[in-house]
Parts: structure tokens; C-alpha cells; sequence
């Protein structure tokens, strides 16, 4: 496929990643003038920006019927980076108005006062940085689009700059990161140097051509396999995930679980499917391991935390372990459209569903000033609808229905049934593991609504953004789970790269 | 032939019908509850008469008469089919004359009367259903609804180890009836009906086909058929050694419940082998009589011997009852190993007529027990003696009902134990000489009672503490008496409904 | 009529109509207990109603499904219909969910503790049950089937007995979800199968799987489902389950989702998948006798009084159970009926029990005693609930079970001897239960302290004995015709195969 030489008319493809520089340059504007009792506006303004350049991503900077590679290979716009740039977008918007309100509660540490500006515009580099993931066409473009990601993260992480865990936090995942990515290049070099091409849609003729071993390949993509992993924080890449989780400000764990990991597997689903169809039968192996051993650790340890941010981190790898049981399915032929689409779903689902939980978890930890589960206690007492929204986003991780995590997970399974043997496999551990999962969600659930012994409990009240965040969040999932024709259409559209 | 009253309908569903209506009254008018009760029960007798005089017993057209046939559960094969021959129709006779004597001699209960009416009468719906169903179903639908009430009236109004009895009354019976359950469920699933006509038809006939069933032999399925439908009549007979359940719960049962069991309920097992058994199981019958000659003799001698041995008054009477089925049953066996003589026939009269007879003079020794007891709160006999001088009206009932019990001539107990001994006798003659050696213990124990209560040294405890009878008691047993003495000297106008039913049964 | 059906959707309005009343509900303030109750009340009366005029206007001369409303596509990409509709077998199934709805809301009738929650979720718990008995999509079933997930689990958390309520509650839980989650990937297995990749039943029924796919398949599914018919060994979140929950859920569970099991079980892995059902059909034989027998004998011992009708719902379904297994008419229409049946005979036995605990406040039968003349409707209640549960004739349960035998005797004589050996031990422990608790001695510690039960429970009482001395007398005209017609549609699709 011959990269089509520069045209004026690509200027609209990259159109919402233009925007998001404008508006990160806005932000930063307006950080320097705005006040500092207005800046808690920042968020709002924010917010409204990203739902603006969805609306200008939707209207203007669709896939043609027939992709095309753009800027000389660099970047691609077809479903996938289409469908993906929502799933970043939203995720952003949703984290700002979780931010909005975080001055308002007077919990000491947790955040210093006049720093929104740069929470903002960090976020929306980030963000930035994960629409040029999807879209990515070329190695170079790739692992530049994947550090544009990273570093600003990094830094949201131990954004809490007096609150030692939070710097601990983003050290870790500096280090963590750091290091996944220079193995992850060594891997990128070997390609480069089997192939001599860095385009990723230039790499399958080199395969079959059939001069290379096919252990080569392997190697490669198993380097490669380590950063993303780091991403998608699979095990046994996802050390980090639990600590950075804690310590981070929690609307960042979110978006780091949500977001991040989404980028994760859109980078890996275009990576493998785009440049190694050809050892498919190969790495669906490897990735069916990795997904076994997320779903199956991921869920055994989130079974024992008591704090509940540990608890989310450890379910986000188990769940990373579900959505690549779709990208395994993806590498069969047979499964390829089903489970791709199930991966576009299952992110979609998981990005709400996540967000809801960690802003849910936001406010209780901000609030009450603890993350342990237990002052969940008495929850549905103090604001019964905030207990409701838990209860939605909880049993949407569990799977089931009428809740987006649940048509996600039938997707993901029902593409592993499709696939073959070991998808079947796959998908007996998936539904096995998923048991543990409900445990451990409807352990919260039952704190949370049971009645604990002290007497009288304080009224737990929200703010105007925080509850349009959740609102959305939670309109999300039970659209994501009952009215599920125009999502999967939306899959569909995604899964054609 | 069906008729233009459905006669066996009204007699069966008015007692229900007047069960619920009284579910309505409130609990403390005993009077109202007593009196609509009784009149209740009284309009069965009444239609059961007029029923009897309608009944030919010489009609030629198709066996059964009154026939019904209704619309039931026709998914497995089931029907509402009712009818009734000579043999159910004394059944339905002895049934509905029971009843209201029984809920009379209860008048003198005080406490929770709603709730023990009630269980009466819906008693007597499931005893009078079992006589008159021509579906197997239904006839087993029928069999275990009396268990119900009779088990509260028991574990209820009983005595003081009423518990104890009435549980064991009804685990044995329902143990006793799954047998029959399942054999009418395996012919059923067979032949593909539960009416009985049908089964005449098609069980009956079921030799010729070579097909095995279940994977067994066509006649090996049927002998275990048989075996399960002789265990579930012979629990209920109750048949040696089948019959422990009958002491302990005939003891502890209210008295009006003591006459009912008697009466009726043991008949419902001899009733079945009439029905079902030998008409169903004609070989089988005929190879198996041997056997069920033995316990019948056993169910005598050691019957007589167990009453003997009593001191409990009530305990007596009810191993009497052991003793006196096991007429039935020798009348029953020798039928079926001598089918188509004329053995077969007296003996076969004898055995129904015996039935009859047994309903009526056990319900009135029970009865008598109880009206003792309600006066002196013991049945102990050692604690009794010479009442007679107390109690001379008393006395001479109770010894009117003890001769017929001891079959005197002139006494209905006579004319049936003759025929079934006579029937009996060249079919099975050991064993019907030993049987004749139950009818001496026979009357060494009634004699003992006799003895005990009435005769002897005059226990002065009870001077003053005794009063007669009274007019209601008496009028319990009038009519007991009355066809006692009539059975006796002219039996002839019921074994002609018997006998003629009795011909067409082989 | 016809006209009637042709314009009102009915049958969806009866599904739906319990879970808008519940969303009502949860929208309504708090403290307005009374229009709360009063709502429930009233929308399960209606449901009630509406369930009657679509059971009493099942034509069963015509047969087959009725009331049908679709297929529309819900998620068309996939084969995913709206698809809804009744037969003779699930039309009683249907009534009896919307009696036990009733009775539940009326027996909850003075519930103090969050009484919004409670009805409302007690009223989605109607609509999933509802759902599942009317579906005609194989999706749409399962998505009934597990959106009973939260409601029984939260409402058994937050309203059970106190002592075993988590245990129980998370047993049921999860032994409920691993069973339906291993029967979900037998149906993706189905869908991918039959290769009309459609979940439509009707045309699933039509697919003709190969025998070596049902061989293989069919006991997953029915394992799957039948887990919560409460199938040996997976019977032991039942008793556990049902004693921790709160009446109205005892009643909920044991008398309608144990039949959810049972019916799903029955409509896909046997109906689906027929000629696995007749390979495996000794093993469910094997394993339902087991159920009978030895559900009865633990029953027996029980000390108290909810666990030993929570063992008798285990041995009862049981009999059910046998009665597909046998795959004959006889043995399909008993089980038709003894669902109906025991549905509402459990029903009214745990409400009893409630009623019993509500003034005793004890179950322990031992200290238990001469409830009888203080409460007799109650007592004359479980009366009839035990002569049913012993197959007494003139009971509902006589006419259920003995097809059931009948059914047993055509394939295994030794299976209808052993399993009516389970009914002389029911006997055993119903009396001795039904004398120990009702007559005898009353214990001084209750003397004075026990009242009679209130007008709403006397109505639950006497109408529930009245449905099932009525299905005893006249079953054919209630209710054999019309399940006769469902049997006779099974029996054509296992002859078909």
C-alpha cells in the first residue's frame, strides 16, 4: 500500500488532535489569567472542549471507505483510530469534571491549589499523545506517539506532590515504563532491521516472502509484546499497576486504567493484526498465556485487598486479561471480525464502567479521607443514589447484565468459542475467573449497602460536575448493555484496520 | 348402566360440601356445628337407601350400575368414572351408616368440635370414593385422602401416646400404598388407561402377548404386580404380620375414629382384594392362595391370642378386630384357589358378608369402650369388675355385641364365619381346622372381657361414679344392634345382593 | 381477542411493567413507606391480572406460541432479536411467577428497612423471571436469566437473617453465576454451531446440530442451568441460600427461580440439543433420583424449620428433574405441573415460616410449639403445603407427581421405585415438622408473646392453599390441557431428531 502523497484534505483527519493542542494551549492561557477561585472552571472548560472535538471528530474526520495512510505512512485514519479517539476523548472529558471538585473537599494533600492549569493540559498532551497511538502507521510514529503518552502520565501520577505515595507512585511508573520501553525499542529494531521497513502495512510482504525464519519474528514480537503489556498492564507486566494505582490521584488511576490500557490494545490489535498475520498461530499462544494469567491472578489477588484502589488495579488486570482473550480470538481467522469488534466493546464498556468506579471511589476517598473498603459501610445511607451508581458500575465489571460489561465479556467469550480449541479454553478460564470477579464486586456491594452499627452517618452530598460525570457514566453502561445495536455498529466500524 | 341421579356423586361430595360450609361456622357454635354435621352425614344414608332399592341385583346389562364417567386428567389417561356392584354397594351401605353414629357417639367432645367434624366427614368422602371409582386413579386419589383426616383425628383427639401411633399408623399405610402406587402406575403406563373396565380387558389378557415388559417376562412383572397390590391391601387389613400399626393406632384413635377404622377403613384393604386383586390377578391368585391361607390363620390365632393377653380394654377389642379379618381373608384365599366352584362362592359370600358384620359389631365394641372410658378415664380391666349391677343397660348391650363378636347363632358374626368356614373347608382343610381353633380363643377373650367388666367382685370405687347410658348413646347403638339380629336370623336380603355379584366376579 | 392481541404488546408490558414500577419506586423519597408499598402492591396486582388474561387466553386447542411479539432486531449484526411469546409449557411458568410476585410483595408488607430498595428490587427480580419464562431468543433468555443476579443477591445481603446472610448470600451467588456463565458458553457454542449465527430459539431448533457437537455440549448446558434448578451435587447453595434470605426472597427463589433453572434447562439444552438429551438423559436420571432421596433424608434431620423446606425444595425439584430426563410425555407434563405446583406450595411453605419466625423469632423447630391455636390460618396453610410436598391426593402435588412416575416407569422402573421411596420420607419429616411446630406444648418462652397473623398474610395464606387444592381436583381443566400442548411440541422436536 502506497502512502499517499501529501493532500490538504489530511489536515482533517489529524482535525481533533489540532484541537486538542489548541485547547491545551487555551488552558494553558487561561491558567495564567483566570484567578484562582476560578480556576476550578478549568475543568468545565475543559470538558466542553473534548465533547467539542468529538462532535468535530464525528463530523469531520471519519474514515474514508477505503483507509488510507496519510503523512507519508506515519498515521492511518480508518475505524479503528476513528473509534478509538472517542474512547480517548471521553475518557479525558470524564476525568476533568471528575477533577473539577477536588479543591472543594478540604482533605489535606490532595491536591495544591492554582496547579489545574497544568492537570489540564498534561491530561490533554496525554490524550493527544494516545490518538496518535491508534493512528500510528510506522514504528517511529509509534514510539513517539507512546512517549508523547507516557510521560505527561507519568507526571499526573505523582502529581501530588506533597503526598509521598503519589510521588513514589510516579517514580514507579517512570521506572517501570522506562525500562518496558527501551525493550520494547530493542524489539522495534529487530523488526527494522528483518524487514527494513519501519511501515507497519509494508512489514507483511517481508513475512511472506519467506526468507525470514520465523523465529525471528517471534522474538520481536514478544520484545514488543513487553512494552504494551506495560501498557495494558497484563501479567506479568503489571507490577506496577497496584502501586501506581494507589498512590496516584484517583481520577488518574482511572484514566491510567481506562484510557491508557485502551491505547494499550489499540496499539497491539493494529500491531499484530497490521504487520504479523502471518505468525498469528504463534502469538495467539503467547497472548492466550498472558490473558489466562491475568484473568486468573488479576482476580485471585483483587479477591483479598482491603484497600479498594488495589482492589480496582488488580480487577483492571484482570480485566486486561478478558479483553485479550479478544485479541487472541482476533489472531484466528475464523474469529478475526468478532473478536476485534469484542475488544472495541469491551473498552468502550470498560471506560465508563472504570471511570464511574474510580470517580465513585475519588469522592468516598476524598471525603471520608480513607480508601479502605470498610468505610464503605453505610454508603447507601448516605447517599443512596451514589450507592446506586456503584452498584451499576460494580456488577458492569462483573458481567452482567443489562450492563455494557456484560456484552463485552459475551463478545470477547463468544469470539473465543468461535476461534477454535483453545479459545474455548480460553474462554471456560475467562467465565471461571469472572466467578471470582463477582465475589469480590459484590463484596463491595454488600458494604456498601449493609447498615453498619454506628448510629448516625453524615449525608454524603456531591457536586454539580461529579454528578454529571457519574450521570454520563452510568446512562453509558446500561446503554452499553440494553441498546446494544448502534455500540456495535460502532465496534464494527472500529474493528476494520 | 347409567342413571338419571347422580346418585354416587351426591353420596360422595354432600360430606365434603357440608366440610367446607362448616369451615364457615364460627368455631364456638358447637351446637350448630354438631347438629349440621350430623344431619349432614345423615343425607348420604338416606340417598345410599334409596340407591339400594334402585339397585337390581339381577341386572344383566354390564356389571357395574350407577355408572358415571367424567371429564378428569385425561393428559395420562385418567377419568371421573364411578359405579358400584353388590359388593361395593354394602360397602357404601355400612360407609354411610357409620358415619353419622360415629359423629353422634361424638357429641359428648367439647373441645376444637369444627375442626374434628370436619376431618369426619371429609373421611368419609375418601372412604366412600374408594368403593365407588371405576379409575385406578381416582381410586388411589381416594385411598390416601382418607389417611389425612384419619391421621390429625388421630394424632388430634387421640390418647396419650397418640402421637407415636398415629405416625406410625400413617407412615405404614403410605409405605403400604406406594406399592400400590407404583403397580397401578406400571399397569397404567401398560395398558395405556386407568379404567378399570379397560384393565378387566387388557391386564387380564396381557399373557397371550410374548412381549416382555420392563425387560422381564410378562408373567414375572405381573407376580410382582400382584405382591405389590397384596402388601398394600394386606397393611390396611391388616394381614400377619403386617398389622402392628393397628393396635397402637385403633387404641389411641378418638373413639368415633376407633369405629371408623374398624368399621370401615380395614374393610378398604379387603375391598381391594375383592376389586382389584382377584379379578385382575386370577393366576396369580390361584397360586398364591396357599400362602395367603397361612396368614389369614396366622392373623386368627394370634389375633385371638393377642386380644387375650390384653388388660387395656380398648387394646382387647382392637386385636379382636386382627382376628376376625382374618375370616375375611381365608373367605378371600380360599375364593381365589378355588375360583368357579361353589366353595368359591360361599366362601366368597361369607368373606363379604364377614366385612359387613365386622363393621358393625366392632364399631360397637369400640363404641362401648369409649362410652366406658369417658365415664371411668381407664380402659384398664383389671380396674373394672361387676359393673353390671352398676350398669345394667350397658351390660346388656356389651354383652349383646361381645356374642355377635363371638359368632352366636342367631347373631350376624355366626352366618358369615359359617360360610366362609364352609367355603373354606374342602380348600383349604388344615388350615381351616386350625382357623376353628381361633374361634375358641376367639371366645376365651371375649369371655375374659365379659368377665372382667361385667362380672366378678363389684370394684366399689366406681359406686356413684357411674351413670348408664344415655339416650343419645343408646340411640348409637340401636341401629347396630338392630341389623345385627336382623343379619342373623334373615341374612338373605343382602347376600342376594352379594352373591349374585360375587357370581359375576369369575 | 384476536384484535386484542394483534394491538397490545402484552406480553411485554407484563415483563417490563414490574422493573419501570421498580425504577419508580427507587425515584420516590424515602420516607413515603406507604405510597412505596402501595406502588408494589399495585403493579404486581396488575402484573398478576395481566398474567391471568394471557393464561386464560391461551387457546390450547391451537398450541405452539402465543402472545408472540417479534422477532425485532435488538442488536441485528449479530442475530440478536426482541423475540417474546408463550407455549403451553411456559404459560403456567409465567402465572406462577406473577402469583408469587403478589403473595412476596403482600407478605412483605411491613418491611422497615429500607422498604424502597426492598420492593424495588424485589420487582426487578419479577421482570428477570418474567423475562426468562417468555423468551423466545436465546440472547434475550440469558439476559433475563442473569439480570436476577443483583436483586437476589442484595436483597438476600441486606434484609436476611443476620447470622448466615453473606454466606448465604455469596454461595447462592456465585454457585448461580459459575452455572450460568459455563451454560453461556455452551450457548456461544450453540450460535456458532448451528451456522445461521442467530439466537432466534425457533430457528435454533432447526439447526441440526451434529451428534458428536450435542454429545459433547448438552451437559454443560443443562449443568449449566440446572445448577439453579438445584440439580445433585450443585444443590448446596439452595438451603443455604434460601434460609438466609428474607421471606418474600425464599419465596421468590425456591418457588419461581429454581423453576427458571429447570425451564431453562428444559427449553435450550434439551429442546435445543435433543439427541444429546437422550444420550445423557441416564446420568440426569442418576443424579435427580439422588436429588429425591437425599434431599428428603437430609430434610429429615434438619433441626430448623426454614432448612427443612429449603432440603424439600431440593428434593422436589428433583422430581422435575426426572421428569425430563425421561423425555416422555407423561414424564414432561408432571413436570409441567409439579413446577406450577411446588412453585406455589415452597412458596407458601416459607411464607409460614416467615410468619412463624416473624413472632417467634426463632426457627429452631426444638423451641417451636402449639402454634396452632394462635395461629391457625397459617398452620392450616402449611398443612396443605405439606399434604402437597407428600403427593397427597387432592393436592396439587398428587396430579404432578404422578405423571412423573408414570413418565419414570417407561424408561426406568428402578427410578420410579427409588424416587417414590422419597415421598414416604417427605411424609416422615412434614409431619414430624407440622406436629412439632404446630401442636404439642407451646414453650413458655413463647407463651403470651406469639399472635395470630394479619389480614394480608391470611389473604396469601388461603389463596395460595386454594390454587393448589383446586390444580388438585380439576387438573386437567386448570392447567393439563394447556401444558399437554407444550408437551406435545417437545415431544415433536425430540422425535424430530
Amino acid at each position: 500500500m502506497q502512502p499517499n502523497p501529501f493532500q490538504p484534505a489530511m489536515f482533517l483527519a489529524i482535525l481533533p488532535e489540532i484541537a486538542l493542542a489548541v485547547l491545551a494551549a487555551l488552558i494553558l492561557t487561561l491558567d495564567l489569567t483566570l484567578g484562582t477561585a476560578r480556576k476550578r472552571y478549568l475543568g468545565w472548560v475543559t470538558a466542553g472542549g473534548l465533547v467539542i472535538i468529538m462532535a468535530l471528530a464525528a463530523a469531520l474526520s471519519r474514515p474514508a471507505a477505503q483507509p488510507e495512510l496519510i503523512f507519508g505512512g506515519m498515521l492511518r485514519l480508518d475505524g479503528l483510530t476513528f473509534v478509538f479517539r472517542f474512547i480517548f476523548l471521553l475518557g479525558a472529558a470524564i476525568t476533568c469534571l471528575l477533577m473539577v471538585d477536588s479543591a472543594t473537599v478540604a482533605t489535606p494533600g490532595v491536591r495544591a491549589p492554582g496547579r489545574e492549569g497544568e492537570f489540564y493540559v498534561l491530561l490533554l498532551i496525554a490524550t493527544l499523545g494516545m490518538d496518535l497511538m491508534a493512528s500510528s502507521a510506522d514504528l517511529v510514529m509509534l514510539y513517539l506517539a507512546i512517549e508523547t503518552t507516557s510521560l505527561p502520565l507519568y507526571i499526573l501520577a505523582g502529581f501530588l506532590t506533597r503526598d509521598p505515595r503519589s510521588t513514589e507512585a510516579g517514580m514507579k511508573y517512570f521506572l517501570f515504563g522506562a525500562m518496558t520501553a527501551a525493550i520494547m525499542l530493542y524489539g522495534f529494531s529487530l523488526i527494522f532491521g528483518l524487514t527494513g521497513t519501519t511501515n507497519l502495512y509494508a512489514m507483511t510482504a517481508q513475512w511472506s516472502a519467506g526468507k525470514i525464519p520465523v523465529a525471528l519474528p517471534l522474538v520481536a514480537v514478544m520484545l514488543a509484546l513487553v512494552g504494551f503489556g506495560f501498557k495494558i498492564s497484563a501479567v506479568p507486566f503489571h507490577f506496577w499497576a497496584p502501586d501506581v494505582y494507589e498512590g496516584a490521584p484517583t481520577p488518574v488511576a482511572g484514566f491510567l486504567s481506562t484510557a491508557s490500557k485502551a491505547a494499550g490494545f489499540a496499539v497491539l490489535l493494529r500491531f499484530l493484526l497490521a504487520a504479523f498475520p502471518q505468525i498469528a498461530p504463534d502469538w495467539t499462544v503467547v497472548l492466550a498465556v498472558i490473558a489466562a494469567a491475568s484473568m486468573i491472578v488479576g482476580n485471585l489477588l483483587a479477591a483479598v485487598q482491603k484497600n479498594i484502589k488495589r482492589l480496582l488495579a488488580y480487577s483492571s488486570i484482570a480485566q486486561a486479561g478478558y479483553i485479550l482473550v479478544g485479541v487472541v480470538a482476533a489472531g484466528s481467522p475464523i474469529s478475526a471480525k468478532l473478536g476485534a469488534q469484542g475488544v472495541l466493546y469491551y473498552l468502550l464498556s470498560y471506560l465508563v464502567t472504570n471511570l464511574a468506579a474510580f470517580g465513585i471511589v475519588a469522592w468516598v476517598g476524598r471525603s471520608l479521607g480513607s480508601d479502605d473498603i470498610s468505610v464503605y459501610a453505610g454508603l447507601q445511607k448516605r447517599n443512596p443514589y451514589l450507592a446506586l451508581a456503584l452498584l451499576v458500575a460494580m456488577l458492569s465489571l462483573g458481567g452482567v447484565p443489562p450492563l455494557g460489561g456484560f456484552m463485552g465479556k459475551l463478545l470477547v467469550f463468544g469470539a473465543a468459542v468461535q476461534s477454535g480449541t483453545l479459545g474455548i479454553v480460553l474462554a471456560f478460564i475467562g467465565v471461571i475467573t469472572s466467578v471470582i470477579g463477582l465475589y469480590y464486586y459484590l463484596n463491595v456491594l454488600r458494604i456498601a449497602f449493609s447498615v453498619p452499627a454506628e448510629a448516625h452517618l453524615p449525608a454524603l452530598p456531591v457536586t454539580v460536575a461529579f454528578r454529571v460525570a457519574i450521570i454520563t457514566c452510568v446512562a453509558l453502561i446500561l446503554a452499553l448493555g440494553t441498546i446494544i445495536a448502534p455500540w456495535f455498529g460502532l465496534s464494527i466500524l472500529g474493528a476494520a484496520f | 348402566m347409567q342413571s338419571a341421579t347422580p346418585f354416587l356423586s351426591l353420596i360422595l361430595f354432600i360430606p365434603t360440601v357440608a366440610a367446607l360450609l362448616l369451615l364457615f361456622v364460627p368455631s364456638n357454635e358447637r351446637g350448630v356445628i354438631k347438629w349440621g354435621a350430623f344431619i349432614a352425614s345423615l343425607l348420604p344414608l338416606a340417598l345410599t337407601i334409596l340407591m339400594w332399592m334402585q339397585f337390581s341385583p339381577n341386572a344383566v346389562t354390564g356389571r357395574f350400575q350407577f355408572e358415571e364417567i367424567a371429564y378428569w386428567y385425561p393428559a395420562i389417561g385418567a377419568s371421573y368414572h364411578l359405579g358400584i356392584d353388590g359388593i361395593s354397594l354394602t360397602m357404601i351401605f355400612l360407609t354411610t351408616l357409620l358415619v353419622p353414629l360415629g359423629i353422634l357417639a361424638s357429641f359428648s367432645l367439647t373441645e376444637r368440635v369444627k375442626g374434628f367434624m370436619i376431618l369426619f366427614l371429609l373421611l368419609e368422602t375418601g372412604m366412600l370414593g374408594v368403593f365407588m371409582a371405576l379409575d385406578l386413579m381416582l381410586f388411589f386419589v381416594f385411598w390416601e385422602a382418607g389417611l389425612v383426616p384419619m391421621y390429625f383425628l388421630i394424632s388430634q383427639w387421640g390418647g396419650k401416646n397418640r402421637n407415636y401411633a398415629s405416625l406410625k399408623f400413617i407412615l405404614y399405610t403410605m409405605g403400604g400404598s406406594l406399592g400400590l402406587l407404583l403397580a397401578i402406575q406400571m399397569i397404567g403406563v401398560t395398558t395405556k388407561s386407568y379404567d378399570y373396565l379397560q384393565w378387566l380387558g387388557n391386564w387380564r389378557t396381557l399373557d397371550a402377548v410374548a412381549r416382555p415388559l420392563f425387560g422381564l417376562p410378562v408373567s414375572t412383572v405381573k407376580s410382582i404386580a400382584f405382591w405389590a397390590f397384596v402388601v398394600a391391601f394386606a397393611v390396611k387389613v391388616p394381614i400377619w404380620p403386617f398389622h402392628t400399626w393397628l393396635p397402637d393406632a385403633h387404641t389411641e384413635a378418638p373413639t368415633a375414629g376407633s369405629m371408623i377404622l374398624a368399621g370401615v377403613m380395614l374393610k378398604l384393604g379387603a375391598y381391594g382384594f375383592l376389586r382389584l386383586v382377584l379379578p385382575l390377578f386370577p393366576v396369580q391368585s390361584k397360586e398364591y392362595a396357599p400362602a395367603l391361607a397361612v396368614l389369614a390363620t396366622l392373623a386368627i390365632i394370634l389375633g385371638a391370642l393377642g386380644a387375650f393377653g390384653q388388660d387395656d380394654f380398648k387394646r382387647l377389642v382392637a386385636y379382636s378386630s386382627i382376628n376376625h379379618m382374618g375370616f375375611v381373608v381365608l373367605g378371600i384365599a380360599a375364593a381365589a384357589a378355588a375360583a368357579g366352584t361353589d366353595n368359591a362362592l360361599l366362601a366368597m359370600n361369607g368373606a363379604v358378608l364377614q366385612m359387613f358384620n365386622h363393621g358393625l359389631y366392632a364399631a360397637g365394641m369400640f363404641f362401648l369402650v369409649g362410652v366406658i372410658y369417658d365415664r371411668a378415664h381407664t380402659r384398664d380391666l383389671n380396674a373394672f369388675g361387676g359393673l353390671w349391677r352398676l350398669l345394667p343397660i350397658y351390660g346388656t348391650v356389651l354383652m349383646f355385641m361381645s356374642m355377635a363378636s363371638l359368632g352366636l347363632p342367631g347373631l350376624n358374626g355366626f352366618v358369615s364365619e359359617f360360610l366362609v368356614v364352609r367355603g373354606a373347608w374342602p380348600v383349604f382343610i388344615a388350615a381351616t381346622t386350625i382357623s376353628m381353633i381361633g374361634v375358641f380363643f376367639t371366645g376365651a377373650y371375649t369371655l375374659k372381657a365379659l368377665w372382667k367388666v361385667l362380672q366378678g367382685p363389684l370394684n366399689v370405687h366406681w359406686v356413684g361414679h357411674l351413670t348408664e347410658m344415655t339416650t343419645r348413646e343408646l340411640v348409637v347403638v340401636a341401629p347396630l344392634m338392630a341389623l345385627i339380629l336382623v343379619i342373623g336370623i334373615w341374612p338373605a336380603w343382602i347376600l342376594d345382593v352379594i352373591n349374585k355379584t360375587v357370581m359375576t366376579l369369575f | 381477542m384476536v384484535l386484542l392481541r394483534a394491538i397490545i404488546p402484552l406480553l411485554s408490558i407484563l415483563i417490563f411493567l414490574p422493573a419501570i414500577a421498580g425504577l419508580v419506586i427507587l425515584a420516590l423519597p424515602e420516607n413515603r413507606r406507604n405510597l412505596i408499598r402501595w406502588v408494589a402492591l399495585g403493579t404486581s396486582l396488575v402484573t398478576l391480572l395481566l398474567a391471568l388474561l394471557v393464561y386464560v387466553s391461551y387457546d390450547a386447542g391451537i398450541g405452539g406460541y402465543q402472545w408472540v411479539e417479534g422477532p425485532f432486531p435488538w442488536v441485528g449484526a449479530l442475530g440478536i432479536s426482541y423475540f417474546v411469546g408463550v407455549d403451553g409449557l411456559s404459560v403456567p411458568l409465567v402465572l406462577l411467577a406473577a402469583v408469587v410476585l403478589l403473595f412476596g410483595v403482600m407478605i412483605s408488607w411491613n418491611v422497615e428497612d429500607r422498604p424502597r430498595e426492598y420492593f424495588a428490587f424485589l420487582l426487578f427480580l419479577g421482570t428477570s423471571v418474567l423475562g426468562v419464562f417468555s423468551s423466545l431468543d436465546l440472547f434475550q433468555l440469558f439476559f433475563f436469566f442473569e439480570l436476577a443476579v443483583f436483586p437476589k443477591y442484595l436483597m438476600i445481603v441486606l434484609w436476611g437473617s443476620p447470622k448466615t446472610r453473606n454466606y448465604g448470600a455469596m454461595k447462592l451467588t456465585l454457585y448461580l453465576f459459575i452455572g450460568s456463565v459455563v451454560a453461556l458458553v455452551g450457548v456461544l457454542a450453540m450460535y456458532f454451531a448451528s451456522g445461521k449465527f442467530t439466537f432466534n430459539l425457533i430457528e435454533l431448533e432447526r439447526a441440526g446440530f451434529s451428534p458428536a457437537f450435542q454429545y459433547a455440549w448438552f451437559p454443560v448446558l443443562f449443568l449449566g442451568f440446572a445448577v439453579l434448578s438445584g440439580i445433585f451435587p450443585f444443590h448446596s447453595w439452595a438451603p443455604d441460600g434460601h434460609v438466609a434470605a428474607p421471606t418474600a426472597v425464599s419465596m421468590m427463589l425456591a418457588g419461581v427461580e429454581m423453576k427458571v433453572g429447570a425451564f431453562a434447562a428444559l427449553r435450550v439444552a434439551i429442546l435445543l440439543l435433543p439427541i444429546g438429551a437422550k444420550q445423557w438423559a441416564w446420568a440426569i436420571l442418576i443424579l435427580a433420583t439422588i436429588n429425591v432421596v437425599y434431599g428428603a433424608l437430609i430434610a429429615l434431620i434438619q433441626k430448623d424449620f426454614k432448612y427443612v423446606i429449603g432440603f424439600s425444595s431440593v428434593s422436589h425439584m428433583g422430581l422435575v428433574l426426572i421428569g425430563f430426563a425421561t423425555l416422555t410425555h407423561d414424564g414432561l407434563l408432571g413436570s409441567g405441573m409439579q413446577m406450577f405446583s411446588h412453585g406455589i406450595m415452597t412458596a407458601l411453605f416459607f411464607a409460614v415460616v416467615g410468619m412463624v419466625y416473624d413472632r417467634a423469632h426463632t426457627r429452631e423447630i426444638g423451641q417451636l410449639g402449639g402454634l396452632f391455636r394462635v395461629m391457625p390460618v397459617a398452620a392450616i396453610g402449611f398443612i396443605i403445603a405439606g399434604l402437597v410436598s407428600m403427593g397427597m391426593p387432592g393436592f396439587s402435588g398428587f396430579v404432578a407427581e404422578f405423571p412423573i412416575f408414570m413418565g419414570a416407569w417407561q424408561v426406568s422402573p428402578a427410578v420410579a421405585i427409588i424416587a417414590v421411596l422419597g415421598v414416604i420420607i417427605t411424609a416422615g419429616y412434614i409431619l414430624l415438622v407440622i406436629r412439632r411446630v404446630f401442636f404439642g406444648e407451646m414453650p413458655a418462652a413463647l407463651q403470651g408473646r406469639v399472635g395470630d397473623i394479619g389480614m394480608m398474610d391470611k389473604i396469601v395464606v388461603i389463596s395460595l392453599s386454594v390454587m393448589m387444592i383446586a390444580l388438585g381436583w380439576f387438573p386437567q381443566a386448570l392447567m393439563a390441557g394447556i401444558l399437554n400442548s407444550g408437551v406435545q411440541r417437545i415431544l415433536t422436536l425430540l422425535g424430530g431428531a
